[in-house]
């Protein structure tokens, strides 16, 4: 038989109750090209057929950008960080909390949106909500080219901690990846967090330094501020494109990657307990 | 030879909760208020315990699956054949992996490939060309091996010219053969197919059973579920029956049908004609029941060949549903179709695009057209445009009547297909 066929299964398979999956995470590499279609599929849909999509990736946080340094910056009149423009703070804050934003809303409705997929076909199914951050990825590359075109505009140039920006992604990615598993499977159970979600987002919003700069803070919140993840990520993406002009928040960083491996454990292990009757719930 | 699938003790159990019979009963209101507080107060508790949400308020166990044995050989073709309800389901779901067994357990040697459905995850805005990737991928075949294949696939499913075309625009036939296409050019060694076949293009899906058969050769392990037991004893070389969830009867083919067949008449002969269905509010198209009527138009399950009969049923449209037709099928005693009709046979098709309602629609079996003898009649819905499955609804259990023959002198001693009375004409005049 062809070598090729590598997303079948070789050796011999055996079904029991309960019986964890011993080789779930090679299992899960076997598929990866299952993922990249998959996420192939979500992008090419969303674009399809629509000129303004591409636009709609730039327009929503440019005007979000422009009433938050309205409000923020002119009215209530709250400093920058450094020396950087207000509008670039802004921006700078905006494109990893809308990554985080859509990745999150995006793996919690996955499950649900590929139904027909969960309840007919076999793979391991944590590829869905994986698969479905990838268009949460377009979108922030559309808005990072924005934030360039800013830059330029604003003749800002960044420094070399630039170079450190793909970690503060993946920081991202994984803050929406572990409470992304975890809704996206209870979801399939219990379609009140499908109402949740929205409200968490927009909560979140106010919660995380979007429109100010985590100097505005009082000292005495602080540690209650940052165990929002977004936090060490926002003023990570921030100490990387404005440079140092606050100086890197060590613990804001470090409480963030805790509660980020709390949150991916947790989802994780909820995601696979569930994961074997998702067939029967959806 | 191995076994290629052996399955011990197999069950699945799932839980139905229901309402009791008090609930029906006029109540207080403060004794509604108490039954919704502890309703509420036990779906809050088992939201954060994870276990399931069940509504009504007694729970019950419900077996799908019980004690099911068997085993299949490397190179066998074995047909699952039982009524709806009786596990045929829930079995290849376990055995597709996406759900997981309660007891017992399976064993499989070889790659295994199901096809629940035909076309599963087709996109409709994505082309024909990126649709076969699509869903290629998610049968499980690398990218590779589709590009290998890809223009087979496309001769096979006869669409070169519309490669790059959104499938919406796709005409049913078209968009069928596209994903049957796929689905025929895997290469597994355990094939699961569920009755995917059921609908479509005579011509079409014997290729495809073809193609399958013939691709890899022999030593292919084939599982295949059907109701259409002229399929199965073509198809396959094995038969199991499955009855309640459990196995009623496995062993050669011919049998497993004969002994199928037999149980679904003896069943059908008990409802004189007439059968209703319970409503599923989930069905957006269902049929609710059917009757059958003689020359005077009283209900009956036994005709004169010489008078015919009128099949009537009811159906109700809940949600518009596009490329609608209806099939009818009247099965003789060995299992073969003697008379397929469709409703587009002749236009217009009137089972298209329903109003939202109850309706009624008839069907005339002429008089002296099929010989004597009993038959049942295998109704359903279907649309190739419904992105969910073909299938709409179907009417099971079926309805059985009886074909007599009265009114010539070989009477109810003549053989054959067909009572229709022959004009034997002289010639040479």
């Amino acid at each position: 038989m062809e070598s090729d066929t590598c997303n079948l299964r070789t050796e011999s398979l055996i079904i029991r109750p309960g019986l964890s999956e011993k080789h779930y995470w090679r299992d899960l590499w076997n598929y990866r090209e299952l993922f990249l279609v998959l996420a192939w599929r979500d992008v090419a849909v969303r674009y399809k057929q629509t000129v303004v999509g591409l636009a709609w990736a730039v327009l929503q946080p440019l005007t979000t950008m422009a009433v938050f340094v309205v409000v923020f910056g002119r009215l209530a009149k709250f400093p920058s960080e450094g020396d950087a423009p207000y509008a670039l703070m802004v921006l700078a804050g905006m494109l990893p909390w809308q990554f985080f934003a859509s990745s999150l809303t995006g793996a919690s409705n996955s499950l649900i949106g590929n139904a027909n997929l969960v309840s007919k076909v076999y793979f391991p199914r944590l590829i869905v909500p994986a698969s479905s951050v990838v268009v949460a990825f377009i979108d922030f590359l559309f808005g990072f080219v924005l934030l360039l075109a800013m830059m330029a505009y604003y003749r800002y140039l960044p420094g070399w901690q630039a170079l450190t920006l793909p970690f503060f992604l993946l920081m991202a990615f994984l803050a929406s990846l572990g409470p992304g598993l975890w809704l996206s499977s209870l979801n399939v159970k219990y379609r009140d967090f499908r109402y949740v979600i929205p409200f968490l987002v927009q909560f979140g919003l106010y919660v995380s330094p979007v429109g100010f700069s985590s100097s505005v803070v009082p000292e005495k919140w602080r540690f209650l501020y940052s165990l929002n993840p977004m936090v060490g990520v926002i003023e990570g993406f921030r100490w990387a494109l404005l440079g140092g002009g606050s100086g890197f928040h060590w613990q804001g960083f470090l409480t963030a990657w805790a509660v980020i491996l709390l949150f991916l454990w947790l989802g994780v292990r909820q995601f696979r307990k569930m994961e074997k009757s998702f067939a029967d719930l959806i | 030879m191995s076994a290629a699938i052996k399955v011990e003790g197999l069950g699945k159990s799932y839980l139905v909760g229901h309402r009791s019979a008090r609930s029906g009963e006029y109540r207080s209101f403060r004794e509604e208020m108490v039954s919704q507080i502890s309703q509420w107060g036990r779906k809050t508790r088992d939201l954060f315990s994870g276990r399931q949400i069940l509504q009504g308020d007694e729970v019950e166990e419900f077996w799908a699956l019980r004690d099911v044995d068997f085993e299949i050989a490397q190179g066998e073709r074995v047909g699952i054949i039982g009524r709806n309800g009786a596990g045929k389901s829930t079995l290849l779901k376990i055995l597709s992996r996406i759900t997981e067994p309660t007891t017992g357990m399976v064993e499989m040697n070889g790659r295994v490939a199901s096809l629940l459905e035909v076309g599963t995850g087709f996109h409709p805005e994505l082309t024909g060309r990126e649709n076969i990737y699509l869903n290629g991928a998610i049968l499980g075949m690398s990218r590779k091996q589709i590009q290998r294949r890809f223009d087979e696939i496309v001769a096979f499913a006869e669409v070169e010219k519309f490669l790059d075309t959104p499938v919406k625009r796709y005409s049913s036939g078209m968009y069928v053969r596209l994903a049957f296409s796929v689905a025929a050019h895997l290469e597994p060694e355990i094939l699961v197919v569920d009755e995917v076949l059921a609908v479509g293009d005579v011509e079409f899906q014997k290729k495809c059973l073809g193609k399958m058969q013939d691709v890899s050769g022999d030593g292919r392990t084939v599982l295949f579920v059907s109701h259409n037991m002229g399929a199965i004893r073509q198809l396959c070389s094995r038969g199991i029956v499955l009855e309640g969830g459990s196995v009623a009867f496995a062993g050669n083919q011919t049998e497993a049908a004969d002994y199928y067949l037999r149980s679904s008449m003896s069943d059908a002969e008990g409802r004189k004609g007439a059968i209703r269905y319970e409503e599923d509010p989930e069905k957006p198209l269902q049929i609710v029941g059917i009757q059958l009527l003689d020359g005077k138009g009283a209900t009956n399950d036994t005709f004169d060949c010489d008078a015919g009969l009128r099949i009537v049923f009811e159906c109700v449209s809940r949600r518009p549903t596009p490329g609608v037709y209806g099939y009818l099928a009247l099965i003789n005693q060995e299992g073969v179709i003697a008379w397929e009709s469709d409703s587009l046979d002749l236009p217009p098709n009137r089972l298209d695009n329903l109003a939202a309602g109850r309706h009624r629609f008839s069907i005339d079996i002429p008089p002296r057209s099929l010989g004597r003898g009993k038959y049942t009649l295998s109704l359903s819905f279907a649309s190739r445009q419904s992105f969910t499955g073909f299938i709409l609804d179907e009417a099971e259990p079926p309805l059985g009547f009886t074909l007599v023959e009265s009114g010539t002198l070989r009477g109810d001693r003549r053989n054959g297909f067909f009572s229709t009375l022959l004009e034997w004409r002289q010639e040479n005049g």
